[in-house]
């Protein structure tokens, strides 16, 4: 049988021994045992400690640096300079110098000794003030300003972004790559030919820190404003917010000869790591051996090599190979390490009376750091007919953003659920009445959310505890409800999987991914060992090592379709090749024998069986090695799924303090593979989202360009007492199974903040804008509405 | 009152039998905390002790000597070393993990006679003399104490990294709540954090130990 016509499609229901159950995670033990070995437990013979010069200035020159007194200290190997006199400092806290000695102490004496001169630039750090005087948009346009202008429902769009290439002319080359992309993603003929026959231009240089991106125009908003019978406008948005990784980034490098390099990182990107090494050090990547067993956490934040991973594999070589530890401390972590972009923005939405929304329009900013934000795209999930929107990107002297859970999701659904149950307030309607009565604006899982927000509102008493704005009864504490829906994409990553069926019966897998705490082993052995019908404990499981064949990065919620289908292909070949070894013994054809319960037989016969064991060693000195692919044969993953949230809170209106008193998570991801872990993700989501909500903000000084809260009592997360009751569900079953396993890391991390300050809005009666809702601010929007009120 | 855990500090016990986050919670600031610093000097005591009993120490490296789940272990430590940073980087016990290592997040916690601590906020020479107990001796001869097979069961882990100081955290306040209410647990463990989101399985975990304990 050729592969293609091989069945990999995952088991129906009443096959499935493994997969959908809710089993401990495999790593459980080692963990609650403090047995777990992470990159920052690592510690070979005769290791050094790395630190670093750090600058203390947002944005400056190096103008000199002396390092002389510090080499003379005792237990000082080596000195290596990152960023050398000229260098330009783009945020506070970046290195410049390291050092690598032989104790911690010694390491931080020979920081302080080092001498670093630099001559201050001016810095820029205001992300929260709407941004005015933007420089005007007549230079050449990016990709994205081109895709912001073409709408698919409007065929002006393509002449109006055929004129725009014309007169602005563009910044960027059209590959034969890029118009294959284009093409594939629908981008007209006409748009391509303008684009191959576009003037490049530089873009001028200016002063303004304000990148205005090409106004999106969808329908026509100004005659859809005009219909609209209730409009609301407010203002909303959320700040830079940091990732804080419980272990922070970092690695130990050493330099095994003069050409090979052994690296422990902590990183969300094992098998794509050497290749990083490659660009800074010129060493081959098959040189780089990287390794992690277990990571302390990621988010989004640990994909890249970092400055200091490099800086240690230099310092490293400086001290003639021998290993230096450089691991973020706690301050370096906040500063640098990763923050989630802000996002603000002025919305403007329009209804008729029965509900039905017909108009939207939003003015949106928001900041990176030094570089790109990455827009939001408002309105998120419904898809308001007519549309204006507009979105200016602010860069500032802060630590570059990194990716963060469901990167641009979660700004964008507070803005948009918290402009419609505006709108929904003052139509008084009941916000879950309002979301199902515009339900078809979803798209293509409507019904998706139609079920979900029933289920949630089950879970919730949603119709018991509503009440409308300003009846949350006549005390000083408030009880409030919300509610929002999310989307994320999530197609699996490519991942190579090799797997062994060894004579002696035991069964080896290795993959060069790694287990982020989402459960990625687990989730690996329960393909496996239901696809070869053995138990999970006879299968020996080695990831975290980019000498295994390599599997994408875990991000985007892209593992488990990768991981999922590359087991279940290759336990599929291996088991057609031991059917075939076996089928002549068992006086059948390879294509009747089925693989359960340790035991292969022929199918509709049981009696006609062979052990697991007796079928292995029946391989002679021959194991079965086989490599499954993703992508590969077969339908075995989807991307796309819905879910819905609900939160219940009460608000002291006098301290201003918010209460969590319930969350609810109600949440498609597919085929659920491990269903214990999966409900872990949306815990520990809902968690982090009320973190983000209540607490979180990346707080910079306009004087001194640095961090305020560089620690974990300034900079809070929430606690076991926070974060009141939570209640996961997790939709299964016809409609859902049937797609396959997709992604759950970035999903229900979407709507916490949406769905909680709409609670918050519920319950007061006002709106409070800005996230992390503190105290004060509940305050001050209370005093703000009772000042409109009164006028 | 004394449902209100003083689980960081083996001495000294605040008057107002509060813990640090209860008192930031019930000042009403959620975000920033500026008094937070002078009540982490969970080692003043124990610092004067020290110092009474041995005199001056350091700069340079002295000999010290900590009682680590049973056995006398010998080092020489500068004495700004945190009994954190001695056990992982002398004695490989790397179980105890340096997340915040300024007395905030937990992930560091071991007991000190019988109490948990945070060990970035003592040092490794205040400790001496004081029976210094870690994850580590939790488990004996490969079977995991029921504590942390409530944490394997109840899912209360995710990247694990937090999970050492809490299953410390968690056992001292079992040992000293063994029947304990969701309020009392809200408040008891809420020393440590966890980024990942782990606490409805925390809280399932210390409830589910609690019940074990009692039918054994
Ligand atoms: S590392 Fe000790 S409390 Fe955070
Ligand atoms: S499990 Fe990751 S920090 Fe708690």
């Amino acid at each position: 049988m050729a592969d293609n016509e091989r069945d990999y499609s995952w088991p129906a229901p009443e096959k499935r021994s493994l997969i959908g159950k809710r089993l401990n995670r495999v790593d459980g033990p080692l963990k609650a045992a403090g047995k777990a070995k992470y990159t920052y437990d690592v510690h070979p013979p005769g290791m050094l400690f790395g630190k670093g010069v750090r600058s203390p200035y947002a944005h400056a020159k190096v103008a000199s640096i002396d390092t002389s007194a510090a080499e003379k200290m005792p237990g000082v190997k080596a000195i290596h300079i990152i960023q050398g006199p000229g260098s330009e400092i783009q945020w506070a806290g970046d290195y410049v110098v390291e050092v690598a000695a032989v104790d911690e102490p010694t390491a931080r004496d020979a920081v302080r000794a080092i001498k670093v001169e630099y001559q201050p630039l001016p810095h820029f750090l205001d992300d929260f003030t709407e941004p005015k005087n933007l420089p005007e948009d007549n230079g050449p346009l990016s990709p994205r300003d081109i895709f912001n202008m073409l709408d698919d429902d409007d065929p002006e769009s393509t002449k109006r972004a055929v004129s725009a290439i014309q007169q602005r002319g563009i910044k960027f080359q059209v590959t034969p790559q890029l118009v294959e992309r284009m093409k594939s993603n629908e981008v007209p003929e006409e748009v391509i030919k303008a684009l191959q026959s576009a003037p490049m231009k530089e873009e001028q240089k200016t002063d303004s820190p304000y990148q205005k991106e090409a106004e999106t125009v969808k329908g026509d908003p100004d005659a859809a404003f005009k219909q609209a019978e209730v409009i609301s406008e407010g203002v909303y948005g959320c700040p830079v917010i940091t990732h804080c990784c419980m272990e922070s980034h970092g690695s130990i490098a050493e330099w095994t000869d003069d050409n090979h390099l052994m690296v422990h990182i902590s990183t969300q990107n094992i098998s794509a790591s050497a290749p990083q090494y490659f660009q800074a050090l010129s060493i081959p990547a098959g040189n780089v051996h990287i390794h992690q067993d277990h990571i302390g956490g990621g988010f989004g934040s640990k994909f890249g090599v970092d400055r200091w991973d490099i800086a240690a594999a230099n310092a490293s070589k400086k001290a003639g190979g021998k290993p230096v530890r450089h691991m973020l401390e706690r301050d370096a972590e906040l500063e640098m390490a990763g923050s989630r972009p802000s996002f603000y923005g002025r919305v403007k939405v329009g209804a008729k009376k029965d509900g039905t929304l017909v108009a939207w329009e939003s003015h949106t900013w928001g900041t990176g750091g030094p570089g790109s934000a990455g827009a939001p795209q408002v309105p998120y999930v419904v898809n308001v007919p007519a549309i204006r929107r507009q979105y200016v990107n602010v860069r500032t002297h802060t630590g570059p953003a990194r990716a963060w859970r469901a990167p641009s999701h979660p700004q964008a659904c507070l803005i948009t659920m918290g402009a419609l149950e505006d709108l929904a307030a003052k139509l008084q309607m009941d916000p879950v009445d309002f979301l199902l009565k515009n339900i078809e604006l979803t798209g293509t899982r409507a019904n998706v959310y139609s079920e979900e927000l029933k289920i949630a509102s089950e879970l919730m008493g949603w119709k018991q505890k509503w009440r409308p704005r300003g009846q949350n009864g006549s005390g000083p504490v408030k009880r409030g409800l919300g509610v929002s829906i999310h989307t994320w994409g999530g197609r699996g990553h490519s991942s190579d999987c090799a797997l062994t069926l060894h004579p002696d019966s035991s069964v080896d897998i290795k993959m060069g991914t790694q287990d982020l705490g989402t459960g990625t082993r687990t989730a690996i052995l329960m393909v496996a060992a239901d696809s070869l019908g053995i138990p999970m404990e006879q299968i020996q499981l080695n990831i975290g090592d980019n000498q295994y064949p390599p599997s994408g990065p875990s991000g985007g919620s892209t593992t488990i379709g990768g991981v999922s289908a590359s087991t279940r292909r290759a336990s599929v070949d291996a088991l057609h090749a031991l059917f075939e070894k076996i089928a002549p013994a068992l006086g059948a054809q390879p294509g009747d024998l089925e693989a359960a319960n340790g035991k292969i037989q022929v199918k509709g016969n049981p009696a006609k069986s062979m052990s697991w064991k007796n079928a292995c060693a029946r391989l002679g000195a021959q194991p079965i090695q086989v490599v499954g692919k993703n992508p590969g044969p077969g339908n075995l993953i989807d991307s796309g799924v819905g879910g819905a949230m609900m939160a219940d809170v009460s608000v002291d209106t006098e301290t201003g303090i918010v209460k969590m008193n319930k969350m609810v998570c109600v949440q498609d991801c597919g085929l659920v593979i491990s269903m214990k872990t999966a409900e872990s993700q949306c815990y520990g989501a809902m968690i982090m989202g009320i973190a983000s909500t209540l607490y979180e903000e990346k707080i910079m000084d306009p004087q001194t360009g640095r961090m305020v809260n560089p620690t974990m009592d300034f900079y809070r997360l929430a606690g076991i007492g926070d974060v009141g009751d939570l209640v996961v569900h997790m939709m299964t079953g016809k409609g859902y199974d049937e797609r396959g396993p997709i992604g759950l890391g970035e999903p229900p991390t979407v709507s916490p903040m949406a769905s909680i300050s709409n609670a918050v809005a519920n319950a007061i009666g006002v709106r409070v804008p800005f996230m992390p809702i503190t105290p004060d601010r509940v305050l001050a929007a209370l005093n703000q509405g009772a000042n409109h009120a009164a006028v | 009152m004394d449902d209100l855990p003083e689980k960081k500090d083996p001495k000294r016990k605040p008057k107002s039998g509060m813990s640090r986050r209860n008192f930031l919670k019930i000042s009403g600031v959620s975000a920033v905390a500026p008094f937070a610093a002078p009540l982490i000097a969970a080692t003043s005591v124990l610092e004067v002790e020290a110092q009474a009993a041995t005199g001056m120490q350091g700069p340079g490296k002295v000999p010290v000597t900590l009682n680590v789940n049973g056995k006398n272990l010998n080092a020489q430590l500068e004495p700004r070393v945190t009994l954190l940073d001695a056990l992982r980087d002398q004695f490989e016990l790397t179980g105890a993990k340096r997340v915040c290592d300024r007395g905030t997040c937990g992930a560091c916690t071991v007991h000190l006679d019988g109490k948990a601590v945070y060990s970035c906020s003592v040092l490794a020479i205040d400790a001496q003399g004081h029976q210094i107990t870690t994850i580590e001796s939790l488990s004996q001869d490969g079977k995991l104490h029921p504590l942390q097979q409530a944490f394997v069961d109840n899912d209360a882990q995710q990247c694990g990294f937090c999970t050492p100081g809490f299953v410390m955290a968690c056992k001292a306040f079992l040992d000293h709540h063994p029947n304990p209410t969701m309020e009392q647990i809200k408040h008891g463990v809420s020393g440590n954090f966890c980024r990942c989101g782990t606490y409805a399985g925390i809280r399932a975990a210390l409830m589910q130990a609690a019940k074990t304990a009692k039918g054994a």
